[in-house]
């Protein structure tokens, strides 16, 4: 069962057409890495799917609800983890993920309860009561994961997740992500530029200059194009050096 | 939407304004200090230069101090509503407006609720300021108080929808910047907030006109009448319908489909 299907999305700024006619699915358990350079449609795409603002063609199914005529329904079931921070520093980690829980209508006893329970599996609870201030790159970005689930959805998307982390951090980041596609059935879309976050049983989207140039398993990419490595393949597709 | 899950995102979201006043003391104090340093310096100093004869909502004649205060009053509700609108433009640039606006709950509904909770966070800092303006003599009714708060209120979400009109399209803060200097200063002087219409017409006719069709001087008004324990229905009236229109129009200019957001790269 596809937890979110991409249908014939198109989106133009003005004259300029951002994204082409892309399509895609995702599972129920299963990690889409959406993969492009800079510049690709990533983050359109992510705007698009969590119904920031409207396609001008195509739609958003999330299990099955379209984001333009259900926007409630589709996003309740949707955890989101952008590209900027969006965490409030004046907050601490507790009374951030607090706020997320009201606004995804969670008593204050289950907030409360989730709250902790999710910082723990990201191994963030320690910092609970601290400002995120005073957190570092990478302990900020797993209190966003740890937010992102508090409602728990079946739809986790991370929109280049490991920017600004260092190697270890991007490495623990990838392991707790996969940990929840596997325990937990989340669906799991995660856009990246870097090659290295790609597995051999990923289900993978090439995104170039907005249309989608080609999808599968990351192990048959290479393969399909006829070449040595993974990131020949990548060079291939996106023109990179 | 569920009553339950809309009355918790509402607390939610209040909660949020309430720590992040509380914790930003720097804002809390200018806002403070802005209509202080006008009551004290600029007030005592026009009450020498500027007379003002028997105005309603006054029965007899009034030092220019007690004039003044429910304009400042307006200008602290004025100023807030515009940095309550330049934080939209900064979350917006940082991102964690997008987490706001992608909560399930309808776009028109989280405005709102973030509306509120901006003007109810401003509520004390307004009373304490018409308390400590006391000390100047300027002395309403007790009764007054209660009576201008909803004045306040309605006057307040008039001018945080003005904002958050302003914040839909207004797309970096750099532009905002401008928009606070095209905004809040024409807007506060082309008022009845620090001359009575009447001195106004004796500048000039045009600037009178541009007064007495400013939105901004009808919540002085509103607020004025109110303190005085008399209620102006025309300035409740105009106040009612600009909140109404400036709402509906920022809840256009933030709609997924019809915004500008959908139109501008990088937003």
């Amino acid at each position: 069962m596809n937890v979110l299907s991409v249908e014939h999305l198109s989106h133009s700024f003005g004259s300029r057409r951002v994204l082409d006619e892309v399509s895609f699915s995702v599972p129920e358990g299963g990690m889409c890495i959406l993969l492009g350079r800079n510049g690709a449609g990533k983050t359109t795409l992510f705007s698009l799917v969590t119904g920031l603002y409207h396609a001008r063609a195509g739609s958003v199914l999330v299990l099955g609800h379209a984001m333009k005529a259900s926007p409630s329904t589709a996003l309740a079931q949707m955890g989101v983890v952008f590209q900027q921070l969006t965490l409030d520093l004046d907050l601490t980690a507790g009374e951030n993920l607090r706020y997320h829980a009201a606004l995804h209508g969670l008593s204050k006893a289950l907030s409360k309860e989730r709250s902790i329970e999710e910082l723990s599996r990201l191994e963030v609870a320690d910092r609970i009561d601290d400002p995120v201030r005073a957190l570092s790159g990478g302990q900020r970005r797993r209190v966003e994961i740890a937010r992102a689930l508090m409602h728990d959805p079946r739809l986790l998307l991370l929109d280049e997740p490991t920017t600004g982390l260092d190697v270890p951090g991007r490495r623990a980041l990838e392991r707790h992500v996969r940990e929840l596609c596997r325990e937990r059935g989340i669906a799991v879309l995660w856009a990246t530029h870097f090659l290295e976050e790609l597995t051999a049983d990923d289900d993978v989207v090439v995104l170039h200059r907005g249309t989608v140039r080609w999808a599968g398993r990351a192990d048959r990419l290479a393969a399909d194009l006829g070449v040595a490595s993974t990131a020949e393949a990548f060079a291939l597709l996106t023109g990179a050096e | 939407m569920k009553t339950s899950h809309a009355v918790r995102a509402l607390n939610g979201i209040l909660r949020r304004e309430m720590l992040r006043t509380l914790r930003q003391r720097g804002r809390l104090l200018s806002a403070m200090v802005r209509p202080l340093v006008w009551l004290a310096i600029f007030a005592a100093g026009f009450r020498s230069v500027l007379g003002l004869s028997i105005t309603p909502p006054y029965q007899t004649y009034v030092l220019y101090e007690v004039y003044v205060v429910p304009g400042l009053a307006a200008m602290m509700l004025l100023f807030h509503a515009m940095a309550s609108s330049l934080a939209i433009v900064y979350d917006r640039e940082m991102g964690s407006m997008r987490l706001l606006l992608t909560a399930p709950l309808p776009r028109w509904y989280l405005l709102a609720a973030r509306l509120l909770a901006s003007v109810i966070v401003v509520m004390p800092l307004v009373y304490l300021f018409l308390v400590i303006a006391r000390y100047w003599d300027v002395r309403p009714p007790a009764l007054g108080y209660v009576a201008a708060f909803p004045a306040l209120l309605l006057s307040g979400l008039m001018l945080g929808a003005f904002g958050l009109l302003v914040s839909s399209v207004s797309t970096q803060m750099e532009n905002f910047a401008g928009v606070m200097n095209f905004v809040i200063f024409p807007m506060f002087f082309a008022s009845t907030a620090l001359y009575p219409l009447w001195r106004l017409a004796e500048a000039g006719p045009v600037l009178a006109t541009i007064a007495a069709w400013n939105p901004f001087s009808s919540a002085v008004e509103l607020i004025r009448f109110a303190l005085y324990l008399r209620f102006d229905a025309a300035s409740a009236f105009v106040v009612f319908i600009c909140l109404l229109a400036f709402f509906l129009a920022a809840v256009v200019g933030y709609d997924p489909g019809r915004g500008l957001w959908s139109r501008r790269p990088g937003s």
